[in-house]
Order: structure tokens, then C-alpha cells, then sequence
């Protein structure tokens, strides 16, 4: 997999929240804020706790995603502008103990106070039990700073 | 939801959201992928406006929702304020403006919904997801935790405060009469906090089985039970065996103990306290289920202790050791008390009738208030009365952590959540004074009775 946009990747790699769509079994959008993680091999990567597992659900079922980056203050890079990134997503779950932990340096980059937590964990156990959601990139929408008009699109299936 | 409400979500919602400068507008495109486009946006009544010029838009009539959030990081790590909405409805093009009028609305505001309790509520959702993924991949899949982790939270060890306390009194009293064995010090602490573990875990097996802390809809770090049953981190045979175990440990400590130094008054002690410890949660007696648990636990984590651990240390009984643990045997008994404040609503739907449960929650303060007094005012007499050293007039200086615990039970006595840092102050408020009263009795011994 390429490299990202390099906008693409300095929004993906400062941002401590996005939004994230899942579809629902009515095809409705469901959104949820997550934290992005970025490790530089064209693919983004969320992690979400067994506690609010729903949206592994829906992306079994269908794993057409979006993930947008807009918020200025959480994703301390306003000269970005904003992102919209349309991708398949895939769900690794087989230990959800463990299996996320290699995205923990990621992780630690954005919230410094992370691996004392994961340390721990038997204070919120549930929520340390998670899996990885990794999204393929098939399109990306950039708004420019200042822009909400037409965005620059980058059509990732093409080659 | 009717209209007016949704209008004034919507206000709040701007009102609350006004650092982010975008809405983010999210419909399914033409090619079945979900769609987001930052917007500036307006509310006008039940109504967003979205001034879009330009770029992919959702077609007329299509279903949308509308994403309005905040998130801000604290400097030490953390964030303040989390809150997010997603507005539902349908676009409709406007003058050059996209309009949704939200017929439903979704989300979390943290304010509201405190991030721990948001997770409890989740539990069942994270149980059927380990279900799922036990079939997906033919194989067990549950939560775990490091061992030493697991029997941190399974046994609540950090609560061995409650142990410690009144055994290294009942050793310093001994010490202030001239007699020190540490070996035993060493051998009784051990023995009572195994009992402890003990007694913590077979209360989680019995209010598993009767469902009290299933129906808790707040538990908190204190209070609630470990909850590793209906985390399914353990099962109940696994817990029954860690108490059988930390029970049996205790009791062959205690029984080498009863043999080699205390004889039968040690005997009678034990057993009473072991028998308190298991009728404390276990049928017939369920004496926390009857508004009797902070007298059990004041006698176990009080006299029987402080007594006990005496008669090991001096061979013999005494009236000291009885007396230095009337202060510490109230303020145990107000640990559980205020711990029991956040558990009312459950306790109450699972019929364990504790005191909390049985007084109107404008009571709870009051109540606390007079038992910390009788707190002060025993140490005060006994001083007074030179039935304790002079010294131990310094438990005083924790009067203003008194007032803190007493304040936010007036304050916030159906407010769980909002009672973490009172019952973190209540825990802490009975490790100072007991560490005081036993240094009291350490100083009375190198320094004599009156400092002099």
C-alpha cells in the first residue's frame, strides 16, 4: 500500500479524534468519534473496546466506511484543512486481549498517558479488551484551510 | 421526541459545540459508501441550516445525519467535556442551503453520562461480543487480565487498608505495654488479610447469586463489588475456589497462631470473626442484606483485630487494645457506609436492605456527621481519661477530610458517580487516623505518656 497525501497523513497522524461511519443493517449511517492511528503503511487504524462493539458488527456485515477529520483544536494542524476518507474496513479480532497492543506506540504518540493505563488495566478491564478496525483507503476528499467548497479528490483505486 | 425539545437540543448543542467551527454532514454517495462533508453551520429553531457551495452533496429528499461534537484534551493528559450529537433527518435544498429538520437524535454527553458509567452500561454488548467471537473463531474467547491483576480486582486488595490498620494497632499497644514480636506481627498480618481476601471474594459470590450487583447500575472503583463475575473475567466455581483457598490459608495461619501463642481467647476471636466474615453476605444471616453490615464489619475490622493481634503479640488479654479500637471500628463501618451510598438504587432492587438503603438519603449526611463526632469525641475521652496516649489527640487534624465526605453526602447523596472522591477520602481519612492512633502509642512508648 503507498503513502497518503502528505496533508493526509499530517492531519491522520495529529488527530485525536475523527469521525467514523459505519452503515447499519438499514444502510442508515451510524457515526461514532474515534481516535485515528496512522503508522505510515497507507492504511488507518482505530481500535475499539468490546464495550461499544456494535459498529464491529455492521462492518462484518458491510465494510464501507468513511472516517473524517474537522476539528481544528483536536487535530492541532489548521493549516491541513479538513479530510474525508472513504475506504473498506476490516475487523481483527481473533485476541482482542492482546492484538491491538502493537498499535500502542501509535497510540501513546497522541496520549501520552496511555501505556500507565494499559499497565493498569485491571481497573477497566473490559475496556482494554479490543479490537483492531483497519481501513483501506479508497477515496479521499481534502478541504484545504478555509475551503468547504470543492474538495481535491485522490481516487485511490485507480492504481 | 416533539419539536420544542428537538429546538432546544439543538440550541444547547450549538451553545456547547461553538469551538468547532463544522458540522460534519453524512449521508450514503452513489457508490453505497457513507459520505462527510465539514460545513459551517446555523440552527434556526427545530432546524440546521447548512450553507453548501460546491462539492458532493447529498441528493433532495435523502436520509443524513448531522454530526456536532466537541472533544478537548487536558494538558495532563485526558480530556474535559466530552459531548457529541448526531442529528437524523432529511435534505432539503433551500436559497443555496441544505436543511435538516432532525426528527431523532443520538449521543453522549459526558456531563450527563460519566465515562464510567457509560462503560457499565456497555457490559452486556461487550458479553455478546465475546459470544460472537467465540463462534467465529470455534474456540473460547473471554476477557482476561494478568494474574496479578486478576487478583487485585477479584479479591479487592487495595481495601487491605481495613486490615492492616488494626492489627498494627493491636501490635503497638502491645509494643507501648513492652512486648514486640515482629515474626508474629508478620505471621498475623497475613493470616487476617487472607481472611479478608477472603471474605471480599465470598461477598462477590453471594451478591452474584443474588443478583445485587447485577442490578447495580452504578458501581464505582469502590463500591459494587470486583464485578469480575459479570465481566466474565472469572466464573463462580473460579471464584469460590480463590476464597476457599484465601480462607484456608487464613485459617491454618490462625489455628498455628491459636496453638503457639493465644490459646483460647485467640480461638473464640477468630472464630467469631471468621463467622462475621461469612455471614456477612452468605444465607441464613446476610448481615449486610439486614442493615447489619457496618456493625459486622466495625467489630471484625475493630476489636476482633486490634484484640486479637494483642493476644498474640502479649499472650494475654487486655482492656488497651479494646479501647484503641473504638475509633477505628466507627471509621471502618463509615468506609462501607459511604460506599454503600452509591449502591442504594441496586441494593435496594436486589432487597440487600443496608443501612444506606434503609435511610432517606436526606439522612446520610446527618448520620455520618454524628458517627464521626462519636469518632473525635471517643479519642478525646479516652486521652482525657488517660486511656490512650495524649498523641493520639492529633486524629483532629483530619477533621477537615470529615467535612469534605460529610459535604458531598449533602450534596450529592443520588448522585453515584459524583461520591468517587468522597469514598476515596473515606478510605484514606481511616488509614491517617489509624496511622496516627498507632504512632501515638509508639511515640507514648519512647517519649512517655503526656510527650514530656
Amino acid at each position: 500500500m503507498s503513502r497518503l497525501p502528505e496533508a493526509v497523513e499530517a492531519l491522520l497522524e495529529a488527530a485525536l479524534v475523527a469521525e467514523f461511519t459505519v452503515l447499519n443493517e438499514r444502510n442508515r449511517p451510524v457515526v461514532h468519534p474515534m481516535l485515528p492511528l496512522y503508522v505510515g503503511d497507507g492504511r488507518i487504524y482505530l481500535t475499539s473496546s468490546v464495550l461499544f462493539s456494535r459498529k464491529l458488527y455492521h462492518i462484518r456485515r458491510n465494510p464501507r466506511v468513511a472516517l473524517s477529520i474537522t476539528d481544528p483544536i483536536a487535530a492541532p494542524v489548521e493549516r491541513w484543512g479538513t479530510v474525508t476518507i472513504q475506504g473498506e474496513a476490516m475487523v481483527l479480532d481473533e485476541d482482542p486481549h492482546a492484538g491491538w497492543l502493537w498499535l500502542l506506540p501509535a497510540w501513546a504518540r497522541k496520549e501520552p498517558d496511555i501505556p500507565r493505563l494499559v499497565k493498569n488495566r485491571w481497573m477497566l478491564p473490559l475496556f482494554w479488551e479490543r479490537a483492531v478496525i483497519a481501513i483501506t483507503p479508497r477515496r479521499i476528499f481534502h478541504w484545504p484551510p478555509g475551503g468547504t467548497g470543492d474538495p481535491i479528490v485522490y481516487d485511490l483505486t485507480e492504481g | 421526541m416533539s419539536r420544542p425539545a428537538m429546538s432546544e437540543i439543538l440550541a444547547e448543542a450549538q451553545r456547547r459545540t461553538a469551538e468547532h467551527p463544522f458540522a460534519v454532514l453524512v449521508w450514503v454517495d452513489e457508490s453505497g459508501y457513507p459520505m462527510h462533508r465539514p460545513v459551517p453551520f446555523e440552527v434556526e429553531g427545530d432546524t440546521i441550516g447548512l450553507p453548501v457551495t460546491g462539492g458532493p452533496l447529498p441528493p433532495e429528499g435523502a436520509p443524513v445525519a448531522v454530526i456536532l461534537s466537541r472533544i478537548r484534551p487536558r494538558p495532563q493528559g485526558g480530556y474535559e467535556g466530552r459531548r457529541y450529537w448526531t442529528f437524523h433527518g432529511v435534505a432539503h435544498r433551500q436559497a443555496g442551503r441544505l436543511m435538516v429538520t432532525p426528527h431523532r437524535v443520538s449521543g453522549w454527553r459526558e456531563d450527563e453520562l460519566p465515562f464510567l458509567a457509560l462503560c457499565e452500561r456497555a457490559v452486556p454488548q461487550a458479553r455478546r461480543y465475546f459470544e460472537l467471537l467465540s463462534r467465529i473463531h470455534g474456540r473460547p474467547i473471554r476477557p482476561r487480565l494478568p494474574l496479578a491483576g486478576m487478583l487485585m480486582r477479584a479479591t479487592r486488595a487495595p481495601f487491605l487498608t481495613a486490615t492492616v490498620i488494626p492489627v498494627i494497632l493491636g501490635a503497638a499497644v502491645a509494643f507501648h505495654e513492652g512486648s514486640l514480636l515482629v515474626p508474629w506481627l508478620g505471621l498475623t498480618l497475613i493470616a487476617a488479610a487472607l481472611i479478608h481476601l477472603g471474605l471480599n471474594v465470598s461477598n462477590d459470590i453471594f451478591d452474584a447469586l443474588s443478583g445485587a450487583d447485577a442490578v447495580n447500575p452504578s458501581p464505582t472503583p469502590f463500591s459494587g463489588g470486583s464485578r469480575v463475575i459479570q465481566y466474565g473475567l472469572l466464573g463462580i466455581r473460579e471464584m469460590a475456589l480463590l476464597s476457599a483457598a484465601l480462607y484456608g490459608g487464613g485459617i491454618l495461619l490462625g489455628l498455628g497462631m491459636v496453638l503457639f501463642r493465644g490459646g483460647m481467647p485467640l480461638l473464640i476471636l477468630g472464630a467469631l470473626g471468621l463467622l462475621l466474615s461469612i455471614a456477612y453476605t452468605a444465607p441464613p444471616l446476610r448481615l449486610a442484606y439486614r442493615g447489619l453490615g457496618e456493625l459486622a464489619v466495625a467489630l471484625g475490622f475493630g476489636p476482633l483485630m486490634t484484640v486479637g493481634t494483642y493476644i498474640v503479640q502479649t499472650g494475654r488479654m487486655g482492656w488497651p487494645p479494646l479501647i484503641a479500637s473504638v475509633p477505628i471500628a466507627l471509621l471502618i463501618a463509615l468506609v462501607l457506609y459511604v460506599n454503600e451510598v452509591p449502591d442504594r438504587a441496586g441494593d435496594a432492587a436486589a432487597g440487600k436492605r443496608t443501612l444506606a438503603v434503609r435511610l432517606p438519603a436526606r439522612w446520610l449526611a446527618v448520620i455520618y456527621g454524628v458517627a464521626m463526632a462519636a469518632v473525635y469525641l471517643s479519642v478525646g475521652i479516652a486521652a482525657a481519661l488517660k486511656l490512650m496516649p495524649v498523641w493520639s489527640m492529633a486524629v483532629a487534624i483530619t477533621l477537615p477530610m470529615a467535612i469534605s465526605v460529610g459535604r458531598a453526602l449533602a450534596r450529592f447523596p443520588e448522585q453515584p458517580y459524583a461520591l468517587i472522591p468522597a469514598m476515596a477520602t473515606q478510605i484514606r481519612l481511616h488509614l491517617y487516623a489509624g496511622l496516627l492512633l498507632t504512632t501515638s502509642y509508639l511515640l507514648s512508648r519512647w517519649l512517655g505518656p503526656g510527650g514530656s
